[in-house]
């Protein structure tokens, strides 16, 4: 809105000089108390040259655009709790060159997902909402034609699911109904255990990766490393993939949705692992 | 299942993907620091197992990072060549057909 009043006013004749009127986007004298990114749609220039981690108060790390600290789009301070993630995020800014793309900057919104938490939701109402979607995991569903689909869900769908179920000692089927599989409820019961060991901040990239993957499975196959991000992405998409190798491969579709599910299941799995992970140093007296 | 690529291969990947977002000065950037210091730390020799967990855990993670690096640079690249364009202007479209549009001297009846 400050751009079009420029507009207008220059019409006019006037001539304002760039000090007074400070559109956003360009450097400005007034100290910047406001977010550091807006969520409006248009444009964002890259304001800044430098980024930097600096570690403030509680040993949680923050994000300096030049010398000014990041702000999530609630206006809270964004701050993370170990310095990977940290510099992890310091490198999507980084990537950026002259205008902002929010959209390959995914660690930044899981954090500031977590940090904000703008549908006001706590664990439990997470874990339940990961155990419905057991209910309808792509892994279970599983056609009856054509028959190379068959075999090949079975021969790449079913070592995984048998693997979910040697690990955590439950039953989880897979039908080809329309109704899906039935889950028993104490197999709801070990995953709501299991899942309710894990901090807020790894369920918020959990749910981000479950809802990516479309599957369960797959998603605690990735956290568990049993499985890398490409094999998870292959076998979520086995459907796609068995198409693409019968009619031809499309790459502004196919190659792309790949290549963004594939950047937004390893930004979640990430996620996951850095806000779970403490690390201690032991030394060993040498014994040689 | 596991098809993890060898630690040096991912760290070879991991250099080369800041190599290409940050240019010519990529040592200097906190990520080069981190990514060198981790592969140092989990080396085979300085832990002294086998089969070590943490090193297991820490080949995992290099390898997602490799995949996210890899993934939006790709995912970037393919969004600019194919649907980066947007639309074109009144005038060009006008002109791919050989017309100009209308001008109106005194300008339309909305605009001042």
């Amino acid at each position: 809105m400050l751009r079009s009043l420029v507009k207008l006013q220059s019409r006019v004749g006037n001539v304002l000089s760039l000090s007074s009127v400070c559109p956003r986007g360009q450097l400005c004298k007034i100290p910047l108390n406001h977010k550091a990114y807006s969520t409006a749609t248009s444009e964002r220039k890259k304001f800044y040259e430098d980024v930097s981690i600096s570690q403030g108060e509680g040993g949680l790390y923050e994000i300096n655009l030049d010398r000014r600290k990041l702000k999530t789009p609630g206006g809270k301070l964004f701050t993370v709790p170990n310095e990977a993630l940290a510099i992890a995020v310091a490198t999507e800014w980084d990537a950026q060159r002259d205008t902002l793309k929010f959209y390959t900057m995914h660690l930044t919104t899981l954090c500031n997902t977590a940090i904000d938490n703008p549908t006001q939701r706590d664990k439990d109402q997470m874990i339940k909402a990961a155990l419905k979607f057991l209910e309808t995991d792509t892994i279970c569903y599983r056609v009856e034609e054509p028959l190379g689909l068959v075999e090949l869900q079975k021969n790449e769908w079913d070592p995984v699911l048998h693997w979910v179920e040697d690990r955590y000692n439950v039953v989880i089927g897979s039908s080809s109904s329309i109704l899906g599989p039935e889950i028993p409820e104490a197999t709801k019961d070990t995953f709501q255990q299991h899942l309710s060991s894990y901090s807020f901040w790894s369920l918020t990239g959990l749910e981000y990766v479950i809802t990516q993957l479309k599957s369960v499975v797959l998603s605690l196959g990735v956290i568990d490393r049993h499985l890398t991000v490409e094999q998870a992405v292959l076998l979520s998409r086995l459907e796609e993939e068995y198409q693409i190798q019968r009619w031809g491969n499309v790459e502004w579709a196919h190659d792309y949705d790949m290549y963004e599910l594939r950047a937004r299941t390893a930004a979640g799995a990430l996620f996951v692992h850095l806000s779970s992970e403490s690390s201690t140093v032991k030394r060993k007296l040498l014994q040689d | 299942m596991a098809a993890l690529q060898s630690p040096l291969r991912a760290c070879r990947g991991i250099l080369k993907e800041l190599r290409a977002i940050q240019g010519p000065h990529y040592k200097q950037s906190p990520a080069y620091a981190y990514v060198m210091e981790q592969f140092r730390k989990n080396k085979p020799e300085v832990t002294g197992e086998r089969y070590c967990r943490a090193q297991q855990e820490a080949l995992h993670a290099s390898n997602t990072y490799l995949c996210l690096l890899a993934s939006t640079r790709n995912h970037l690249a393919l969004h600019n060549l194919y649907h980066g364009k947007g639309e074109r202007a009144p005038e060009e479209v006008a002109g791919l057909v050989g017309l100009r549009l209308p001008t109106q001297p005194g300008g339309k009846g909305w605009e001042k």
